[in-house]
């Protein structure tokens, strides 16, 4: 596990390679924007039928972390399902899986955009939650402090070397995750809405094999 | 001998023409079910496919479309039209002419639907949109023929097939449809009439008087030819001077880039002003038509061009084609020579301008397949099957469909007539489930089946499909204009766009510009005043030499002396015998030899660029698993160098064609050609939509998702059809594994590794080579986390 280690309120916390956070000092694992079942949505929106495999390959990726890591808490960030109706349609197969991971520990779904509302699987719904000097929610808000959160789907390319991967965002006052789900496009850790956020010395840290810091220029 | 109604040998004959013996015998044959006329450019092809329509319809009587003309060029369609409309008009026929196109306005196409003219010209792509209507019966009820003009272009690309479904569509609506091929001169005339006919039914292949022999020779320069490169600005002046002695000259390159840089060159040097353009396919629309304008009214002395002009839209009085580069195959060369002098019975002359040493060598080869007319290609391969499930989803979009009467109908077409009944229910299945292992979409299936026909389960998808049709596959471009501008200047690639920073300078459309930044996906750009642009080159096609040319370079080198090449040339081949020896066709060549501190190894495959460069990344593979370090590759259409740090003692090993066949299939699970092959294929079967109905998806996103898709139908479900269809399609293109295969199938194990203590003379000029290929892996993480490292250090952050 190659993390980068980051400093947040007080707090340390590492950024692992797959694009999870964990707080080692709380035994708590956070991802973001898992958005299951978007295979589904999009087939029922648009009539398209892409690999319906998005879920498994998100599921999977999370129960290695939580092997891993054997947190006490698993915070999902938010826009964990595509909608609503996709938290509902989630197949006997990954409901079990859900199951299996959420057993014997904290598990808390932060409300998002897509997925607004109680899902009917385990778990404790929050629109969000405090741990100490750190805030968990979906959208980041300007002028907060020790705030981790989600939403944008952050993406960093280096310059000259390969395409754009999933990054995290990291200043002094907040961290911002890459989404952990499959099938989730990105937006450009250079764009407006991020450069707005993010202060000066700031750092993107790419997700891969390894995790990778870079300054955010 | 057909005689002629008089109206017709009248207007013939006020003209002083006379019926040529081909298209008499079209005239003569015209009932028959389809016929294949060969015919070179200007032997009045075009009006032997339509004297039988116009004769027909000359009497009236005949309501609603009669004829269907298809060319893969929107313009050819208008080219076409207007040529047709002057005998029509001078002849008094009562006949409507109209084309159709993605340009033609709504409300034209409206109406064409409600009324069609008698004549229709078209393109394959408007042509399957018109079939997806619900009123695609009533529109082609009455059709009597169909002209397929260039169909030797067609047939070499999915365009062709998605044609070829089309007609066997036709066919159901309008039984008696008989089919006329026009094509150029092509090496396997009855594979193009094979895949013209309704099989089993036969198509005649009739022939033009091909004219004399084309006078082609090489052009020779008072300078020699570099070692390396391929922008042969050696030649300038020379070209200059042929140019002056012509009334029209165009000048043919294979890739935009080259052409751009040869323009660029060309003007520096040209002090006579000569009025001269520049053609290619990443120029605006507007800056194309003025150019064309400009050639068709005699404007121009020459056209600096790509393979834009390799159709036969009359350009006039052109009486030099000059090629640049080797022509990498003598069929395209042939065609591009008939370019020139469009006047019967006169000789097209071309010459032919070697780039670099090595291509003297192909040129020589090409000249001498030219005069023995040993012309080369690729046999094709079965039915593409993407091109298939875009066809059924267009068949449902006209109205509910039997599966039987489908796969009888898909089975008339050539190219589909050995398509296993199983291959089309999986095709079928696709198309309506998805067709993966995991069952997830029975309620939001696209096509469902109720009483033994198919339906869109939501007939509102047909919009999104037809926004969809069609198999060209743009590579993902960005417009370029000047800043504060709104007119493009053209466009270039999405990968070229992204090597750019703020300052750099390039050259389009003849002119350098500098690179200012990304807006909107626009490339802005200013004016520079400099005179060499900083990055030469955007990307372009580049073909890779055929077959049977590679084969007979092979046997040049048989030879023990080269009359026929120019003196510098065969003491380079000669020395290169001195000091190691020349490839052989039956063996494959290694030369290993120490240069610039680092251990090179030189294959020499013959395999064409495509596949030197997948054998590149196979054999670094290997490579590396065996610890010899390699830093990295470059290819060319003969042989793959690769360097790294410890030196290759057995190069056999490195060839176990069961080995490559195993690294091939883990190769293909990483590799970016293999992703884009997946997109494409994804692409033209309706998995991943290229157009949308409001918000336009923008290429990077799209490149973004069919990469994630690929990655997850490997991981879980590897035997998905659009895996096997992307495993089917590398044995071609890009990735072109099949001609890896011919090489170890004709060298069967033999190798001849030669260890040297320096460059060879062959091996000297792939050190000059563009595009190395660094190696991925463990090497590339390092090169980021150095960069990374050393952007961390300049940013002055502190990492505890």
């Amino acid at each position: 596990m190659t993390g980068v280690m980051m400093s947040l309120a007080g707090r340390r916390l590492t950024a692992l390679p797959s694009g999870a956070l964990w707080d080692a000092g709380a035994a708590t694992l956070c991802v973001s924007d898992l958005h299951l079942g978007k295979s589904d949505r999009i087939a029922r929106r648009a009539g398209l039928m892409l690999p319906p495999y998005d879920s498994r390959a998100t599921l999977d990726r999370l129960a290695e972390e939580v092997t891993r890591c054997d947190p006490r808490v698993v915070v999902c960030l938010g826009d964990s399902f595509d909608d609503l109706a996709s938290a509902d349609a989630l197949d006997a197969d990954c409901q079990a899986s859900l199951l299996r991971l959420q057993a014997g520990r904290r598990w808390i779904w932060i409300e998002g955009n897509h997925d607004p509302g109680p899902v009917d699987l385990g778990g404790m719904h929050l629109r969000d939650w405090r741990d100490g000097a750190l805030t968990y929610r979906h959208i980041a808000q300007a002028g907060e402090s020790g705030e981790i959160s989600g939403h944008y789907h952050p993406k960093f390319a280096l310059p000259g070397v390969g395409g754009a991967r999933p990054c995290f965002l990291h200043d002094a006052r907040r961290i911002i995750l890459p989404a952990f789900g499959a099938y989730t496009g990105g937006l450009s850790a250079r764009a407006v809405e991020l450069r707005a956020l993010m202060g000066p010395g700031a750092c993107a840290i790419l997700t891969g094999r390894v995790a990778l810091r870079v300054p955010l220029i | 001998m057909t005689h002629l109604p008089p109206r017709f040998s009248d207007w013939f004959a006020a003209r002083g023409w006379s019926l040529h013996p081909h298209q008499a015998e079209m005239l003569a044959r015209a009932a028959d079910p389809a016929l294949l006329l060969i015919a070179p450019t200007g032997g009045g092809k075009t009006l032997a496919g339509f004297l039988p329509t116009l004769l027909d319809l000359a009497e009236g009587g005949h309501s609603g479309l009669h004829t269907l003309y298809v060319s893969p060029l929107k313009a050819l369609a208008a080219d076409i039209r207007r040529n047709l409309t002057t005998p029509v008009v001078e002849m008094g026929l009562p006949i409507r002419i109209e084309d159709r196109s993605g340009d033609t306005s709504y409300t034209q196409k409206r109406r064409q639907r409600a009324d069609p003219p008698h004549i229709l010209l078209t393109t394959p792509e408007s042509l399957a949109l018109l079939i997806s209507y619900e009123d695609a019966p009533r529109i082609f009820a009455g059709l009597q023929r169909v002209i397929v003009d260039e169909i030797h272009a067609l047939a070499e690309s999915k365009r062709g097939d998605q044609l070829m479904l089309a007609l066997s569509r036709l066919q159901t609506l309008a039984p008696g449809l008989r089919r006329v091929g026009l094509s150029a001169t092509v090496e396997d005339p009855a594979a193009i009439a094979r895949s013209l006919a309704c099989a089993p039914a036969p198509c005649a292949i009739l022939h033009a008087d091909p004219g004399p022999e084309p006078d082609i020779a090489m052009l020779v320069t008072e300078e020699r030819p570099p070692w390396a490169g391929g922008g042969a600005r050696y030649a300038i002046p020379a070209v200059l001077d042929e140019v002056r002695r012509h009334r029209t000259t165009l000048i043919f390159h294979n890739t935009r880039a080259q052409a751009e840089l040869f323009f660029h060159n060309l003007w520096l040097a040209n002090d006579d002003d000569l009025p001269i353009g520049i053609h290619h396919g990443s120029l605006s629309r507007e800056q194309r038509e003025a150019v064309e304008a400009a050639m068709v009214a005699g404007q121009l002395r020459a056209i600096v061009c790509t393979g834009s002009l390799d159709l036969g839209i009359d350009w006039g009085d052109v009486d030099l084609v000059i090629q640049i580069g080797a022509p990498k195959n003598v069929k395209r060369l042939i065609q591009r020579i008939g370019r020139a002098n469009h006047r019967y019975n006169a000789p097209s002359k071309a010459l032919l301008v070697p780039a670099n040493r090595f291509e003297v060598v192909e040129c020589v080869a090409a000249l001498e397949a030219a005069r023995a007319h040993d012309l080369d290609g690729d046999p094709k391969g079965p039915g593409p099957r993407d091109v298939l499930c875009q066809h059924i989803l267009i068949v449902a979009c006209a109205g509910p469909f039997g599966a039987d009467a489908l796969y009888a109908e898909v089975r008339s077409v050539g190219a589909y007539a050995t398509l296993d009944r199983a291959d089309f229910d999986a095709c079928l299945a696709f198309c309506a489930t998805g067709g993966y292992a995991l069952r997830a979409y029975d309620r939001w299936q696209r096509l469902v089946e109720r009483d033994g026909l198919w339906h869109l389960r939501d007939p509102r998808a047909a919009q999104r499909i037809r926004m969809n049709i069609g198999t060209i596959q743009d590579t993902d471009t960005l417009k370029v204009r000047l800043r504060g501008s709104f007119k493009p200047l053209g466009e270039v690639e999405e990968a070229f766009a992204a090597t750019l920073t703020p300052g750099d300078t390039f050259l389009i459309g003849g002119q350098i510009v500098r690179y200012e930044g990304l807006r909107e996906l626009t490339v802005e750009v200013s004016r520079d005043r400099g005179r060499q642009p900083r990055i030469a080159t955007f990307m372009g096609t580049k073909f890779a030499t055929s077959t049977q040319l590679s084969a007979r370079i092979l046997r040049m080198f048989r030879q023990d002396d080269w009359p026929a090449l120019p003196a510098h040339t065969a003491q380079w081949l000669a020395q290169q015998r001195a000091v190691s020896r020349l490839p052989e066709a039956d063996r494959i060549l290694v030369e290993s030899f120490a240069h610039d501190g680092r251990a090179h190894s030189c294959f020499y495959g013959f395999a064409g660029r495509n596949a030197q460069q997948t054998l590149g990344l196979l054999l670094t593979q290997r490579m590396e698993a065996l610890g010899l370090q390699p830093l990295g590759f470059v290819a060319t259409d003969y042989a793959t160098l690769v360097w790294g740090l410890e030196p290759l003692r057995d190069a056999a090993a490195l060839f176990d064609a069961d080995d490559l066949r195993a690294g091939f299939e883990t190769w293909l699970a990483g590799n970016a050609v293999m992703k884009r092959t997946f997109r494409a294929a994804a692409t033209i079967a309706g998995l991943i939509e290229r157009n949308l109905p409001q918000a336009r998806k923008s290429g990077r996103q799209a490149t973004f998702s069919s990469d994630i898709l690929y990655d997850t139908l490997m991981k879980y479900d590897p035997d998905h059809l659009m895996l096997r269809i992307t495993r089917e399609e590398a044995m071609r293109g890009l990735v072109d594994f099949g001609r890896i295969e011919e090489m170890l199938a004709r060298s069967r194990g033999r190798i001849d590794h030669v260890t040297l203590d320096r460059v060879s003379p062959l091996a000297a000029p792939m050190l000059l080579e563009m595009g190395r290929v660094p190696i991925a892996g463990e090497g590339r993480e390092r090169l980021m986390a150095d960069v990374a490292a050393e952007l961390m250090a300049l940013a002055g952050i502190e990492v505890e």
